[in-house]
């Protein structure tokens, strides 16, 4: 058995490497986080690869995600009140239907009551979709009347977008009730993007930081 | 052939399964108590509950309502004594009659998940029914009466 004594003592000048590569890592940790300058709230829970951050990029493309969010396809169920709204002028809902706790409507006018899994033919009658309803009460997730940058701030902030992750917010944008808006049937105008640049937008917007644009 | 079981019974019916389910209840299996109003889910008189949830038969496929229970205006109690009947009689709700299978249809709904509903659960359950005659007054007095019955657990206004 080897006595204390006979343990090789460590090398005086390997320790010194070792602290000279810790301080700089350390600086080079302190000077990056300096720069990523996060614009999100206090609360955020999306950790962003500092090599892919690109603000300026980033906030560019949520220019473009924020055409589409403001379309009557997106913005019609995510109304700044309780009531969902329908056409290409946003109207309130016909028939008073309200939200409910759980974004699905209430008593005798839940949304599948009329929406169906797909869309109904003909001339203003309703679209559908299998996960049709409104965000719920208590996380409503509002569209109407957000500023690009507040709007950039609450999809990114883990608290106000449904509880999202990052992966789960570069998913939402393949999710199919989402998709669903590019094929909603009768005369509804489409987004303005095609679907496929707007998963592209929304992905360069995510990747690059999820960053906002300035406030005005 | 697809099975539709509507108010507890059975039928075979040999019908093209995107067929709207309001056409099967009244054509083909003859039960014709649910109206046709508009066919696009904007009157609510072809309300019939699907699995308990007051569906709009003129949008709705026979093949989604396949395998779940239909109940219609004859199957809404054994009877014709639920509650909201009973009141329906009695205060005299309906003037030409039509959109009352759908009306009560709705309101039964309303009753089951809000047994004593105010005048603004009453709205928001029943402003997807529209009625020509413009009943609503009457309406809106009989869900409370059924509630109150209800309530009272009795059957009578
Ligand atoms: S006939 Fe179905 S809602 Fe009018
Ligand atoms: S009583 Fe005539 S439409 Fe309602």
């Amino acid at each position: 058995m080897k006595q204390p004594s006979e343990i090789k003592s460590p090398n005086i000048l390997s320790v010194k490497k070792v602290l000279v590569i810790s301080l700089m890592l350390c600086c080079i940790v302190i000077i990056a986080s300096a720069f990523k300058q996060k614009i999100n709230s206090p609360g955020i829970a999306i950790a962003v690869n500092i090599a892919n951050d690109d603000s300026a990029t980033s906030a560019q493309a949520f220019l473009q995600v924020y055409s589409v969010l403001m379309s009557p396809r997106c913005m019609n169920c995510h109304p700044a009140g309780n009531r969902p709204l329908q056409g290409d002028d946003n109207h309130i809902h016909t028939m008073n239907v309200q939200r409910g706790k759980d974004g699905k409507g209430l008593y005798a006018l839940k949304c599948s009551n009329c929406h169906q899994a797909e869309n109904t033919a003909g001339l203003h009658t309703p679209p559908g979709n299998p996960k049709w309803q409104l965000p719920p009460a208590d996380m409503k997730m509002v569209f109407q009347g957000k500023s690009a940058h507040d709007l950039a701030l609450q999809i990114m902030d883990y608290n106000r977008n449904g509880h999202k992750n990052k992966e789960q917010l570069l998913e939402h944008a393949r999710d199919t009730l989402v998709k669903a808006g590019w094929n909603m049937g009768g005369d509804r105008t489409p987004p303005p993007l095609a679907y496929d640049d707007f998963v592209k937008a929304w992905d360069t917007w995510i990747n690059n930081g999820g960053y906002a644009p300035p406030a005005k | 052939m697809i099975t539709l079981n509507v108010n507890n019974k059975n039928y075979e019916v040999d019908v093209d399964p995107n067929m709207p389910l309001l056409w099967a209840i009244r054509d083909v299996i003859g039960l014709t108590g649910t109206k046709y109003g508009c066919g696009v889910a904007q009157c609510g008189a072809c309300t019939v509950h699907l699995d308990s949830e007051a569906v709009r038969s003129c949008v709705t496929r026979v093949s989604r309502a396949e395998g779940q229970k239909i109940t219609t205006i004859e199957g809404l109690s054994e009877n014709n004594d639920h509650p909201l009947q009973i009141a329906w009689n009695e205060l005299s709700v309906p003037q030409c009659g039509y959109c009352h299978s759908g009306q009560l249809m709705s309101a039964a709904v309303l009753l089951r998940e809000n047994p004593n509903p105010t005048d603004e659960d009453i709205d928001d359950a029943m402003a997807g029914n529209i009625c020509r005659c413009g009943t609503y007054l009457r309406i809106r007095k009989a869900i409370h009466l059924a509630a109150n019955m209800q309530k009272n657990g009795n059957t009578k206004g």
